[in-house]
């Protein structure tokens, strides 16, 4: 009896201060990301730069929307890089937490699901890195941050026949990933385009959970391409990579925007260095506003920001724009989410730390891709800049 | 075209030689106890990360002065993981088997107490050390040679040697030594074997020695050529040695050696001809073929069951 009285207390209290709360303004927004699974470095990143953004608006006295100044509130869920989980945390945040608007999931994988939840329940979904066409397609309360793999595909073909003097090339990528599967079949489509059918010499993939790639990559090397295209995450890319020099493979790699992570240089070491990836930023000689973040986050974590942690700043520095746009917010959360999505459609640009950026009308960002070569210090170095 | 065949025998010996090595663990415990011990592809797993550390700590990582060589941080790094694995294994044993053995529980319960200490182990480590993979250093210079246009690393070549070696060693303890034929009597009547004074929990506890090591053998070896862990990694090999064990007859160590290789050859050899799409597909479909037409595995010997 006792205890039960104690919980009916406690339940009481914690009521009022979640009522407490509630009278002193809050602004809730839930981040969908992977902290365990396939890329928790991924997950690491875009909650490392969101608590920094919440940071730098809570110290201020919180986010200005009309008159008024609202704390935020940042709710982290773990979807651990699953898309079934993906969904569930979707519904989560939006049903149980009470967000205002979700930021993430990342890869393509979750967000593509997700989006489909955030769509239905007319909550405003942000995804900062997910680059697969489907995620915004045709959903009205969907945008994202990053480019598009029918942009980021021709990019990696035009450099790589510019700067390899490539006619022939070889892809693997894995199978059970969206990401790595759409832009593997955007690759070979453009690129067999501009060199001929045919000219794509080897098409190979690997399953979840895969380690060795052996086979794939002796067939790939019998065929002598002029370079491989890479299109997968970082910590398969340190295996293949390795694997391919193990396997007398001396030509050169090309890398999609999922090579960019802060660990990459830590699980692949020297073989990686002297490659090519196609990414939204580069961290090393970046200027201005980006200089700023960049510096600021190794001072507090202690290591470069990823384009992940960047873009998870713009996405939902994008959403705070929307949210301040909109003026007013009134309280009742299924309006004020629809009040949010008309602002994210009306913002004209944006200019972020990952390049400036206009929203087309799917929710898509309009913005630049970069090229980068890994140097010996195994640093990120800015080659080129593509615009569309 | 043949430097092409050449190399994917060697592919197909080194990724044969890993499930060889975990499918040995699997027969030998299933081999005495009549038990499928599913958490040991996560024995692998701490294998692996075992080795990690241990090998970190000797290269001078957590403040010990590094003294020793690369080779000899790898030549002190297996025992010691073989050892500290066993510990392991057998902990396993004493707190999630024998208690349940004791009570006389049916074996479906106890294989369902494997799979869900594969899944404390699996958790546990994602709790304790966190979701970001681990590096694991490279011991031992690595030397690509060629001939023609195959090529083949020092490493290959060690974890082949080291899986074949490991079986002639296994299959000698269990047919020449008595401790060897006291496992094999247990396999054989587990209830009129202590009746004749052999002491049968240290029997036990010694194949689930033997299993374990194999498991801290493959996780270096496993280690060594794919150097990135995380605490997933053991889930899906461990489940298809357990396979290959099949395959091959489990509970006869040649089975689960044999069964192995034929599975890694059998999964290169589809990359080597098919789109790599079909591999699972085509390569299960085959194991699946001959199961149809071997229920018992190569090896296997039928049993009938005594009510």
């Amino acid at each position: 009896m006792k205890k039960i009285l104690t919980l009916i207390l406690a339940l009481i209290f914690s009521f009022m201060m979640i009522g407490s709360g509630l009278a002193a303004e809050t602004i809730k927004i839930g981040f969908n990301i992977p902290l365990t699974g396939e890329i928790p470095k991924v997950g690491e990143s875009s909650k490392f730069a969101a608590e920094m953004l919440k940071a730098d608006i809570n110290g201020q006295g919180g986010l200005q929307v009309g008159d008024k100044k609202y704390e935020l509130e940042f709710v982290y869920e773990d979807n651990e890089s699953k898309a079934e989980s993906a969904v569930a945390v979707a519904q989560k945040l939006i049903d149980r937490n009470k967000v205002l608007a979700i930021i993430g999931p990342n890869s393509s994988k979750q967000a593509v699901p997700a989006g489909e939840i955030c769509d239905l329940n007319e909550t405003v979904m942000v995804s900062p890195w997910s680059t697969n066409p489907d995620t915004t397609l045709d959903r009205p309360f969907v945008f994202r941050a990053a480019f598009l793999d029918p942009f980021q595909g021709p990019v990696a073909v035009d450099f790589a026949m510019a700067q390899f003097k490539a006619k022939t090339a070889a892809v693997l990528y894995a199978l059970a990933n969206d990401y790595s599967k759409g832009l593997a079949e955007i690759f070979k489509a453009d690129f067999e385009k501009k060199n001929g059918s045919g000219s794509v010499l080897a098409f190979e993939s690997y399953g979840d959970k895969d380690q060795d790639f052996s086979a794939q990559l002796t067939k790939i090397i019998a065929a002598k391409p002029d370079f491989i295209f890479l299109p997968n995450n970082y910590n398969e890319v340190a295996l293949t990579v390795k694997q391919a020099h193990d396997l007398g493979w001396k030509g050169p790699f090309m890398g999609s925007d999922a090579w960019g992570s802060a660990e990459l240089m830590n699980l692949c070491g020297d073989d990686c260095i002297g490659h090519f990836f196609s990414t939204h930023y580069a961290a090393a000689g970046a200027q201005g506003e980006t200089k700023k973040f960049i510096d600021r986050y190794n001072a507090k974590y202690g290591y470069i920001p990823d384009d992940v942690a960047a873009l998870t700043w713009d996405a939902t520095r994008l959403v705070l724009q929307a949210i301040q746009e909109s003026g007013k917010l009134s309280g009742k959360l299924r309006k004020d989410r629809k009040t949010v999505r008309e602002a994210m459609a009306n913002i004209k640009s944006f200019a972020g730390i990952t390049g400036s950026m206009k929203l087309d009308s799917q929710g898509d960002p309009i913005k630049c891709a970069v090229v980068v070569r890994i140097n010996e210090k195994g640093e990120f170095v800015f080659t080129k800049s593509v615009c569309p | 075209m043949f430097d092409t065949l050449l190399q994917n025998i060697l592919n197909a010996l080194q990724w044969g030689s890993f499930y060889s090595l975990i499918a040995l663990g699997y027969t030998l415990v299933y081999g005495v106890l009549r038990l499928i011990n599913f958490a040991h592809g996560d024995i692998v797993m701490v294998g692996a990360y075992i080795a990690f550390f241990i090998s970190s700590l000797l290269l001078g990582q957590y403040g010990m002065p590094a003294f020793l060589p690369g080779w000899a941080v790898l030549a002190l790094t297996i025992p010691l993981t073989m050892a500290l694995t066993s510990v392991v294994g057998v902990t396993l044993e004493r707190i999630a088997y024998r208690p349940l053995r004791r009570k006389g529980a049916n074996r479906l319960y106890v294989v369902i107490t494997a799979l869900m200490a594969g899944l404390i182990l699996e958790n546990g480590n994602l709790l304790v050390l966190g979701a970001s993979r681990k590096k694991f250093p490279e011991l031992i210079e690595k030397v690509v040679y060629k001939f023609g246009s195959t090529y083949v690393t020092n490493l290959k070549i060690g974890v082949i040697l080291t899986a074949i070696l490991s079986f002639i060693g296994l299959h000698f303890i269990i047919t020449r030594t008595k401790v060897g034929m006291a496992m094999r009597a247990i396999s054989y009547d587990k209830f009129a074997v202590p009746l004749m004074g052999i002491p049968i929990d240290t029997v036990i506890v010694f194949t689930f020695v033997l299993g374990s090591s194999m498991a801290g053998l493959a996780g270096i070896l496993f280690a060594l050529s794919y150097p990135i862990l995380d605490p997933y990694m053991g889930m899906s090999i461990g489940w298809k040695a357990f396979i290959a064990a099949v395959v091959g007859g489990i509970g006869d160590i040649r089975g689960a050696f044999a069964g192995g290789f034929i599975l890694g050859i059998i999964e290169i050899s589809v990359v080597a001809v098919f789109p790599s799409s079909y591999r699972d597909l085509i390569a299960f479909s085959i194991l699946l073929l001959i199961l149809t037409i071997r229920p018992t595995g190569l090896f296997g010997v039928a049993q009938t069951t005594k009510i």
